[in-house]
């Protein structure tokens, strides 16, 4: 069952929940993906964002989401003149990703202030909704609904034991896990969803896990 | 006590038997569902309250085209007729859809708005609730209760049939907000349980079939307008609904319709542009223009 504030709302720039509160979304949550400010980012279009992206500012709602805003910041309008302010040099490019993809996707291409690159997938759903659906070659599947935490590590035994026994101990109760690898043995991903906050201390422990690579929190959305 | 319901007659049981109006009982259901407590969610939605009743302040003053130039400025054109000549459809309809255009046309400018059920059709919900609100004498209280009625309603909707274009066509967005609006009027009216699923049955089976046509893929056109006409049937429906006026079909029933007249609309009237006014000539040359990087040049 939807809840109340899923009809009458979200308060939103407009003029499309998919297009425009979506593709702020979507570009929030690659700028938390990346983990630092981005100095650079390429994006690339599919689909209906593609076709449509001018007429409902869907380009400058996912420079926005990049820069850090919400969906109802009213600078949403302005992103295209204040990225390029803020240091962050935009490129667009349209691209076809073929019949399977969502009609709604974008691809990030990211590099931070601190030299951290990462290429992040996304869809927008409907409504405002979001999935994205791959970072770094890695398949996903992350909506921002939920407290996330995400670990990139080396893929052996023991390490997805040691992150849950972490959590455990929090008494964190996890509601979604899902990891996936490139190649056995190679680099691996895992991505948890939890109803209740994630304490700083789990992302601390998980980072000093020799084996991971990266962690990283991701609040709700 | 848990609160659950999916249907309009199940919220009105409910109701009837806590002895509390349908708002109480949503807001109580929000409480539990969300574990927040009632004074935080009223809170915010007296804040959705505030950004629409901006943006149809916004809106009314504002002549500027949206990005494409199709819409933009009727609002405007609107509220200064009804206010210099005695209008045809009177004030409180006038009224609601100068408002209900109004916020459509800050959405179309990229301006802030409250999505409800979605921003295709934010405009019909607050243009038609603050309209009949100062007809009423209605306070901000009064609006907020409104509100989580009309949170209700959709709510069911969603559940049981969809408020996206993309899967039932207008109809579920202007279809559900319209219905949704009807509702509330006739709650803050001080209209029964059974009077607001009248009232909601009413305005949605007059949008049945209703498909989602839109110019060039943009919520502009014949998004905007029909937002306006979408507030004069939402107080058309509530004031039949007052009057005891029933409608034969329960709302539950015109609720699952919906669905079902959705799942069976064809893929070229939902939201793909592929069908419909999307596809007249003066549309095509419009997407043509629009495709080319120029002004859509009506």
């Amino acid at each position: 069952m939807h809840g109340v504030f899923d009809i009458i709302g979200p308060t939103m720039i407009g003029p499309s929940s998919s297009h425009t509160a979506g593709a702020a979304r979507l570009g929030k949550m690659a700028r938390i993906i990346l983990g630092e400010n981005p100095a650079t980012a390429v994006i690339e279009l599919h689909g209906s964002f593609a076709q449509t992206y001018r007429g409902h500012g869907t380009d400058k709602a996912l420079v926005a989401g990049l820069l850090g805003y919400t969906t109802d910041d009213v600078r949403i309008k302005e992103a295209l003149s204040i990225a390029p302010q803020s240091g962050l040099d935009i490129t667009f490019r349209i691209i076809d990703l073929g019949d399977s993809a969502h009609p709604n996707t974008a691809v990030f291409h990211l590099t931070g202030v601190h030299g951290r690159q990462v290429k992040v997938v996304g869809a927008s759903t409907g409504g405002g909704s979001i999935i994205i659906t791959e970072i770094d070659g890695y398949t996903v599947e992350l909506t921002g609904e939920y407290h996330t935490l995400i670990s990139i590590h080396q893929d052996k035994p023991g390490v997805i034991a040691l992150i849950t026994h972490m959590l455990a101990q929090d008494s964190v109760n996890i509601a979604f896990m899902r990891v996936s690898r490139r190649e056995k043995g190679s680099q691996a991903l895992a991505i948890i969803e939890a109803d209740h906050a994630l304490p700083e201390h789990i992302l601390t422990a998980v980072s000093s896990i020799p084996s991971v690579k990266l962690a990283l929190l991701i609040p709700p959305l | 006590m848990k609160i659950n319901f999916t249907r309009i007659d199940e919220m009105i049981a409910i109701s009837d038997s806590l002895q509390k109006p349908l708002s109480s009982v949503i807001l109580e259901f929000e409480a539990q569902r969300s574990e927040r407590p009632q004074n935080e969610i009223w809170t915010d939605m007296k804040a959705s309250l505030k950004v629409m009743r901006t943006a149809i302040n916004e809106g009314l003053a504002q002549t500027d085209k949206s990005f494409s130039g199709l819409v933009g400025g009727d609002a405007n054109r609107l509220i200064n007729k009804i206010n210099n000549s005695p209008g045809l459809t009177g004030s409180i309809s006038a009224h609601a859809a100068a408002y209900a255009l109004s916020v459509s046309e800050v959405n179309a400018s990229m301006g802030k708005v409250v999505a409800c059920p979605t921003a295709g059709s934010c405009g019909i919900l607050p243009g038609a609730l603050l309209a009949a609100g100062e007809a009423l004498d209605a306070d901000d209280d009064d609006l907020v209760r409104a509100l989580f009625t009309a949170a209700g309603i959709g709510m069911v909707i969603a559940e049981n049939a969809s408020i996206a274009g993309a899967i039932g066509g207008c109809q579920a967005e202007c279809g559900s907000a319209a219905a949704m609006a009807a509702g509330a009027i006739t709650d803050m009216a001080g209209g029964t349980p059974q009077q607001v699923s009248h009232a909601l049955a009413l305005a949605l089976k007059n949008l049945l079939g209703l498909v989602c046509d839109p110019v060039a893929g943009l919520v502009e056109v014949p998004c905007v307008k029909r937002n306006a006409f979408g507030a004069v049937h939402a107080l058309l429906a509530a004031e039949m609904a007052l009057a005891g006026i029933e409608s034969v079909i329960p709302s539950d029933e015109v609720i699952s319709t919906m669905h079902q007249i959705g799942l069976s609309m064809p893929r070229a009237l939902k939201e793909t542009s592929e069908g419909g006014l999307a596809k007249t000539p003066t549309a095509i040359s419009i997407t043509a223009r629009l495709q080319a990087g120029k002004p859509a040049n009506l």
